[in-house]
């Protein structure tokens, strides 16, 4: 650790001030908490929510995982990694199962998460209602009155363009029946892993200023129409690497010649399943 | 018969100037109240202020509601207002382009309100939203053009269907057909009274065209510098108006 630095980069008013708005945000599932977003050492729109946050939850003994789009060894998160190494002195760890703060870009890990983990997401737009609506004050009225036919009307334009609910990322979801909350852009197919799950899900939006949570063991629906149920994708073929048909797929193009192999995009689950397959 | 809304007293007041002052009326189920007046007369204040999108500055506006009970909309809540303004009235603007979302189609423009109120079956939606199309004469193939490929008569048309589907009792109107050329505003008049007519609905519609009330309103009210001048049967009042700014407003149409 880089004794120059307050342990976890923030000092400790700012990490302070992040607590309280966090322990807000898990007090009413789902609602958008303002927070005083700190300039950090890396650019909006790699995760200058979720690295605050992590740098607010970060205490000695914890053992951090980032993973972006699913991946340990991707540029992002080998940086924050590196970043809470080095001003933390916190144990990192490409190991889901291992880790008691998990930093994600974008995915879920499919290893089945434990109460006593976090997973902190990293949020580009909080308001799932933006599109639609681009006046701060009105969406901040239609949350307080709970108005959210809107967010029906953009599904109803998916069905309405292409037959189907299109939309495939940052699928809105209702908050233990109260909130519509964005889930940050995670695919659909993670969706169903945020209801009820039992790690605790923090949601910090860096240059939006905005935070949110969904507590543990919460209600999480998938907005949608009853003839139009949700429905998470699915993949014709298998993880080339570990065979597995029920994870998410990432499809990667191997050379100039348009061949192309599908591979769990999450590294260590992949990885694991093929240690098993080995040993 | 009671009265649908009780508009006593009304003003409102732009800092020191008068947008309007002291109006008084009754809307009556099934009736179609016309406002006419100039530019600047107050007319688009007093109507907003009556539907509650202005607050009043003095004077009172009672709803009477669904369930049979009076509503003073001075004590209604933002929550209160919303619901009443998607589930019992209407508002059709001037320009349709401010009452539409421009960035959704057709078909999601009209299903809207139904959505709010907690529609969720989508092939319900769409039969709901292809009907009134048809009904404002616009081809149902159309459902899901964007409305900013439709021309201005026709967004105005459905403007109208998005305000009518969930048949409110109370519709306020805004010029609805000014802007419009001749052709089109005689048809969108003639599709509102056959839709008036149909749905028992009350409407109050501000207008600068006397033809319009002519056609549409058995009542009308005239309107200057805020203040209501002349109120009675719009036959009455068009054929022989007592207010001297009546009798110009009366001359000074164009007759061919």
């Amino acid at each position: 650790m880089t004794s120059n630095y307050n342990f976890a980069f923030l000092d400790e008013n700012t990490k302070r001030m992040l607590r309280r708005a966090l322990l807000k945000a898990v007090a009413i599932p789902g609602y958008q908490v303002p927070f005083g977003s700190r300039e950090m050492p890396l650019p909006y729109g790699w995760g200058t929510g979720g690295i605050q946050l992590t740098a607010a939850l970060l205490g000695p003994d914890d053992v951090l995982k980032v993973i972006d789009q699913g991946a340990d060894d991707t540029t992002n998160a080998v940086n924050i990694r590196r970043f809470f190494a080095r001003v933390a002195g916190v144990t990192t760890t490409e190991r889901t199962t291992e880790a008691s703060v998990i930093q994600t870009r974008h995915r879920i890990p499919e290893t089945p998460l434990r109460e006593d983990q976090i997973l902190v997401f990293q949020v580009p737009e909080p308001e799932p209602l933006r599109t639609l609506e681009p006046r701060e004050a009105e969406t901040r009225t239609l949350h307080a009155l709970a108005d959210y036919g809107l967010m029906h009307v953009k599904l109803y334009e998916d069905i309405a363009q292409y037959g189907h609910i299109a939309t495939s990322y940052d699928y809105p979801v209702l908050v233990d029946g109260r909130f519509l909350t964005s889930p940050s852009p995670i695919p659909k197919f993670d969706n169903p892993k945020l209801d009820h799950s039992p790690a605790l899900m923090l949601f910090g939006a860096g240059r939006e200023k905005r935070l949110y949570a969904i507590p543990p063991y919460t209600r999480v629906e998938s907005l949608a129409f009853e003839d139009h149920p949700f429905e998470i994708q699915r993949w014709e073929h298998q993880c080339e690497l570990c065979g597995a048909d029920e994870s998410y797929l990432d499809e990667v193009v191997v050379d100039d010649l348009g061949s192309r192999m599908f591979v769990c995009s999450d590294t260590d689950y992949c990885g694991q399943r093929r240690a098993e397959q080995a040993a | 018969m009671s009265a649908l809304l009780q508009v006593r007293g009304l003003s409102h007041h732009y800092g020191q100037r008068i947008g309007c002052q002291d109006v008084s009326f009754d809307l009556h189920p099934g009736e179609l109240l016309c406002i006419v007046g100039e530019s600047g007369s107050g007319k688009s204040t007093l109507l907003k202020t009556a539907a509650a999108q202005l607050a009043a500055s003095s004077g009172s506006v009672r709803y009477h509601q669904r369930n049979g009970a009076w509503l003073d909309l001075d004590e209604l809540s933002e929550a209160d207002r919303r619901r009443l303004a998607r589930e019992e009235w209407g508002f059709v603007t001037q320009n349709p382009r401010d009452g539409l979302r421009l960035n959704v189609s057709a078909g999601a423009n009209v299903a809207e309100r139904l959505m709010a109120l907690g529609m969720r079956n989508y092939g319900q939606l769409r039969e709901i939203a292809r009907g009134w199309l048809e009904r404002v004469e616009i081809d149902p193939s159309r459902i899901d053009d964007a409305p900013t490929a439709f021309s201005g008569g026709m967004q105005q048309r459905l403007q109208i269907a998005r305000t009518l589907v969930t048949q409110p009792r109370l519709v306020f109107m805004d010029e609805p057909t000014a802007g419009l050329d001749v052709s089109v505003q005689a048809r969108i008049l003639d599709l509102l009274r056959r839709l008036v007519n149909e749905l028992g609905l009350a409407a109050v519609m501000v207008t600068h065209d006397l033809a319009v009330a002519r056609l549409l309103a058995a009542r009308t009210m005239v309107m200057q510098g805020g203040r209501v001048v002349e109120t009675g049967l719009t036959d009455q009042i068009l054929d022989d108006p007592q207010h001297p700014y009546t009798q110009l407003l009366v001359s000074s149409v164009l007759t061919t």
